[in-house]
């Protein structure tokens, strides 16, 4: 009988900027199990979120996730608008647009990056991050801050972009152009590359539907899906684009799908600001005096996948419920086809291609360790809990 | 081996260095080529990248001789950034049980430095100054890469 060999990746590793355990379980070179432990980064957002008001709920929610710091935001103002029925002004829908391409934009250089990383290829990483950079000098031009814009609020934004600062970001899209056709032909064009990364870590169309997967993942598969087309939101109906779908479900086709859906962010971008030139300077906001009883559901398209938020509403100025739902959820499934099967110096490659990002994932504490029956809530802490939740129930009546 | 390695290895030289420079041993180990050691709490991701983001051209931490490494066996900085929750807690104690003494810890972020906006949360467990001293605060949300240079600098020349 083979031996198993059990390999260990994290909590803290020097590779994964997020803390979150893979155990490998190997026969050989060839990994035949694979289980993941999270609950190093969860923060009880849903719960927080509860006793903040809809206004400073937009600054938590922009903290689930760093790089998806617009998505969370752009799902959670759409749920709420869509309870209390608002209707934002077609400028703010352009600059909810623009900064939800331009993450896009900085999100994918971000990934390419760490791909390049992953397979060793370090000079890849540093190009990708270089120029990730000038995308973060525009964030911090347009909001004030390189991550974590504070762009978002309920009924519209909070910053204008001026029309005389549109002259300012055309030069830096063209930048990134540029250096895109760079990445472009440096990946697909690389031998070394291609045979890193072609028929490696595959998910086919019913692996997809199996594991409802989501985003560029799904679509290197060769599903056609995008919240931006299939459910409207903010400028998307307004601009001419179209979804990038690639056949394969390897490696190389979400890099594939990534990088060609740059030029459509960039595009996007350059439309939008077309369009901003047409609004009028300011009108970036509607006034909204209180949100109703209800509830509504938000989507949107972060760089992973759907965001999705639903919000319950009591008619007071806090959430009664919120729920979250990121696209790394239903994503991460599928390491259990794609890495099965393959040896353990593709593994990583196949994890990291899916993009995950543990910080999104982190809703729900694990109460009891499946194997040993740990408890990693342990009972007391659970029970004060409850408690704790009865007793703010019971104050209400 | 070659000479230099052999003459290190001696510590009656380390220990003669150490005089006619008129330095304590932790100055001397502190002077240079810092190596760093990553811990990412419950954080939002961006402080982590922003710490990357250290590594890459434009910021470029490798020219001080800093290196971010794997095992906190051999770091000489403990980076903590986001906030501490209960799972990261005893990790945390663990890592800085193991790592070798003296180690300099920097507290990244809102969150490292006090909790943040996760301090109201239900899992949280105490800022990272409440279970391990802390040397140095780096605050922002995130704190820009220039930010945590200038902090880890400082820190050299402290
Ligand atoms: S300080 Fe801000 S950016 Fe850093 S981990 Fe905390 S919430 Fe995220």
């Amino acid at each position: 009988m083979v031996k198993k060999t059990l390999i260990p990746i994290g909590p803290y590793h020097p590779l994964q900027e997020e803390p979150e355990l893979f155990k490998l379980y190997c026969e050989g070179e060839i990994v035949k199990d694979i289980k993941w432990e999270t609950g190093y980064n969860h923060r009880g957002i849903e719960k927080l979120s509860e006793k903040k008001t809809y206004d400073q709920s937009f600054f938590l929610v922009e903290r689930i996730c760093g790089i998806c710091s617009t998505s969370h935001p752009f799902a959670f103002a759409n749920a709420i608008e869509e309870i209390g029925n608002i209707e934002i002004t077609n400028r703010a829908k352009y600059i909810r647009s623009i900064i939800g391409e331009l993450e896009r934009i900085h999100s994918h250089l971000l990934w390419v990056g760490l791909a390049g990383h992953f397979l060793g290829y370090n000079t890849v990483f540093m190009w990708a991050w270089k120029y990730r950079e000038p995308v973060l000098d525009l964030f911090e031009m347009i909001s004030g801050n390189r991550n974590s814009y504070a762009m978002f609020k309920v009924g519209g934004v909070r910053r204008d972009i001026e029309n005389n600062k549109i002259s300012q970001i055309t030069p830096v899209l063209d930048l990134v152009k540029k250096k895109t056709d760079m990445l472009v032909g440096a990946v697909m064009d690389d031998p070394v590359l291609h045979a890193r990364t072609k028929g490696v870590g595959v998910l086919t169309k019913q692996d997809i539907i199996d594991y409802a997967a989501v985003g560029p993942t799904a679509r290197a598969s060769g599903i056609d899906v995008d919240i931006r087309r299939d459910d409207p939101y903010a400028a998307y109906p307004l601009v001419n684009w179209k979804v990038i779908t690639a056949e394969k479900g390897d490696v190389f086709a979400k890099a594939e799908v990534r990088l060609l859906e740059m030029y459509e962010s960039i595009s996007i971008i350059e439309q939008c600001l077309e369009g901003l030139k047409k609004e009028k300077e300011g009108d970036i906001n509607v006034k909204v005096k209180d949100i109703p009883a209800g509830w509504g559901t938000g989507r949107a398209e972060a760089p992973r996948g759907e965001v999705f938020h639903y919000v319950l509403s009591d008619g007071s100025n806090s959430p009664a419920r919120h729920k979250i739902r990121a696209p790394s959820y239903t994503n991460i499934a599928t390491f259990k086809k794609s890495c099965i099967g393959q040896t353990i110096s593709d593994a990583t490659i196949s994890l990291a291609a899916v993009d995950p990002c543990y910080c999104c994932t982190e809703r729900m504490a694990v109460a009891y360790d499946s194997k040993t029956g740990d408890k990693i809530l342990n009972g007391n802490e659970l029970i004060a809990l409850s408690a704790k939740k009865t007793q703010n129930i019971k104050n209400q009546f | 081996m070659d000479e230099p390695v052999s003459y290190y290895r001696n510590s009656a030289f380390i220990f003669w260095i150490l005089k006619i420079k008129n330095v304590g041993f932790k100055e001397f180990c502190f002077k240079k080529s810092l190596w760093l050691f990553h811990f990412g709490g419950a954080s939002c991701n961006n402080c982590d990248i922003e710490i990357l983001d250290c590594l890459t051209p434009r910021y470029d931490l490798e020219r001080f001789g800093m290196l971010l490494i794997g095992s906190i066996r051999h770091a000489d900085v403990l980076l903590v950034n986001g906030s501490i929750n209960q799972r990261d807690k005893s990790r945390l104690l663990e890592l800085y049980e193991q790592a070798p003494k003296p180690i300099v810890v920097v507290a990244i972020g809102a969150c490292g430095c006090t909790g943040g906006i996760f301090a109201e949360g239900d899992t949280f467990a105490g800022p990272v100054d409440k279970l391990i001293p802390v040397d140095a605060y780096i605050p922002g949300c995130p704190p820009k890469p220039e930010a945590i240079l200038a902090g880890i600098v400082k820190l050299l020349n402290k």
